[in-house]
């Protein structure tokens, strides 16, 4: 038997609406949530990895150790298996989507600390002496500059997140990898059903690959604003007509 | 206490141990398969022909945008591994060929950055010496490259170890399975859920965090490496 054949595409286009479209929408509701508690930790925890606060820097060690160095399917399986047996009790759901956030909040801690650290300190200092608090200089003056850094490596951890919502098929999430595994063990269409599932992971993520690639070619480009490039045009052209005088 | 040595028994023990192995087999298995792979990949990547290089560049864009648990499943569904293999042949092929397809497009790509970083006139330099492009990319750019990428390499390896967990979706033999085979003996005792997935995590845990104390001491260090002789000449001068 043909595992492409019409009769398999006609099955799928037929379960569409169901399978695919809500395993999609599911996806990119669990994507969009644990991006937003991913960004969130990994905010927090990565300011914390750069304070002078030993106490601080020691929980934000600790966390992000602890979260990539085990599987994120554990770390699922243990809120799905582990905790109702001791009274806590959570749905499908919200587990998936804390343990997507919570995974990839420690990936994007480390990318936050990264990005603080490209920051030279004399910006904090300076802000400092101006009688900022540190909270107040890391919103208003470390933060903005750190996000040009961070930009790539964020899209980048969203790639990797949407990509990560499939583990949570494991535990019955719902989700597309979840729908199309079973459906595709009912009616026997692998073909077709994984290669349909591919295709609409790779909606989601193409768009963010090629963002990812156009900021990294950006922050490669050097931090140049567009407006100092035109201003120093303007000035090469003003030299150029005083006989390179400018 | 009762429970502990009931849930480590010697056979459980073993069993979950033979979960070790099998995580263990496939992760090195398939990291020696896309260190070559991917090393190849990523060189055609960065200074093959037009063709090649855009095929190269459709297979890293796919197993990128993809989920790695996807390729697993078409993997072991829509291979045919032949008629020869023992349940745990195959079990063990299909692991080592998935890992090995998605693991070598994230190394093209890491091998690829190496590359691009290393400057023509290494290029140049060899030319001029008369190597040939294949010599020059075997003596002079990839030994280069490849120092560059380690750190971003080791990262993918702890990667490739968590990920092995995926394997659990196919019930393929490894430590995550076997430990939750385990688990059925004790239906609903919290202390034994505990015990074994705390046993469990402390397996991964202790694996990644000491190869992830590698990366972090490499990245502390200089990017190529230990200074040549010539570096360390004019500050003694």
């Amino acid at each position: 038997m043909n595992p492409f054949g019409a009769e398999q595409w006609q099955t799928l286009f037929s379960d569409f609406h169901d399978v695919f479209l809500t395993g999609f929408l599911h996806t990119f509701y669990f994507s969009v949530c644990g991006l937003i508690l991913a960004l969130a930790i990994g905010v927090v925890l990565g300011v914390f990895s750069v304070t002078h606060n030993g106490v601080l820097r020691a929980i934000a060690r600790v966390y992000v150790e602890f979260f990539q160095n085990t599987p994120l399917f554990l770390q699922l399986i243990f809120m799905y298996n582990v905790l109702p047996n001791f009274g806590i009790v959570l749905d499908v759901i919200p587990i998936c989507i804390l343990g997507v956030g919570m995974y990839h909040g420690a990936y994007i801690s480390e990318v936050v600390r990264t990005g603080i650290q490209s920051v030279p300190k004399g910006q904090m200092e300076a802000a400092m002496s101006q009688g900022f608090t540190f909270v107040q200089a890391m919103r208003m003056i470390v933060l903005p500059q750190a996000v040009k850094v961070m930009l790539p490596m964020l899209t980048n951890q969203a790639v990797n997140l949407v990509k990560n919502t499939s583990v949570t098929a494991m535990i019955a999430g719902g989700e597309l990898m979840y729908l199309t595994d079973s459906w595709v063990g009912l009616y026997q269409v692998y073909g077709p059903g994984y290669l349909m599932a591919g295709v609409l992971y790779f909606v989601i993520n193409f768009p963010l690959v090629s963002l990812t690639k156009y900021l990294e070619k950006r922050a490669k480009r050097g931090m140049v604003p567009k407006r100092v490039k035109r201003t120093e045009k303007i000035l090469i052209k003003e030299g150029v007509a005083n006989g390179g005088v400018l | 206490m009762a429970v502990f040595f009931k849930v480590f028994s010697l056979s459980n023990l073993n069993f979950m141990l033979q979960g070790v192995g099998m995580l263990l087999a496939v992760a090195s298995v398939s990291i020696v398969l896309s260190l070559l792979l991917g090393t190849l990949l990523g060189t055609v990547k960065a200074y093959g022909p037009n063709v090649p290089r855009a095929a190269v560049s459709v297979y890293i864009e796919v197993f990128r945008t993809t989920p790695n648990l996807l390729w697993i499943l078409i993997i072991y569904f829509l291979v045919p591994f032949g008629s020869g293999l023992s349940p745990m042949q195959k079990d063990f092929s299909a692991g080592v060929l998935a890992f090995t397809l998605f693991t070598s497009a994230v190394v093209a790509e890491i091998v690829r950055g190496g590359l691009n970083s290393i400057p023509t006139g290494q290029f140049e330099g060899a030319q001029s010496q008369g190597f040939t492009l294949v010599q020059t990319l075997r003596y002079i750019v990839l030994p280069q490259a490849l120092r560059v990428s380690v750190p971003a390499l080791l990262s993918q390896v702890i990667t490739v170890v968590k990920d092995t967990s995926l394997l659990a979706a196919v019930n393929i033999a490894e430590l995550t399975v076997n430990g939750r085979i385990v688990i059925g003996q004790f239906s609903g005792d919290g202390a034994a859920l505990l015990l074994v997935y705390g046993f469990m995590a402390l397996v991964y845990f202790s694996i990644c965090f000491s190869l992830s104390i590698v990366v972090r001491r490499m990245q502390k260090r200089r990017p190529s490496g230990r200074p040549g002789k010539w570096e360390k000449e004019p500050q003694a001068a």
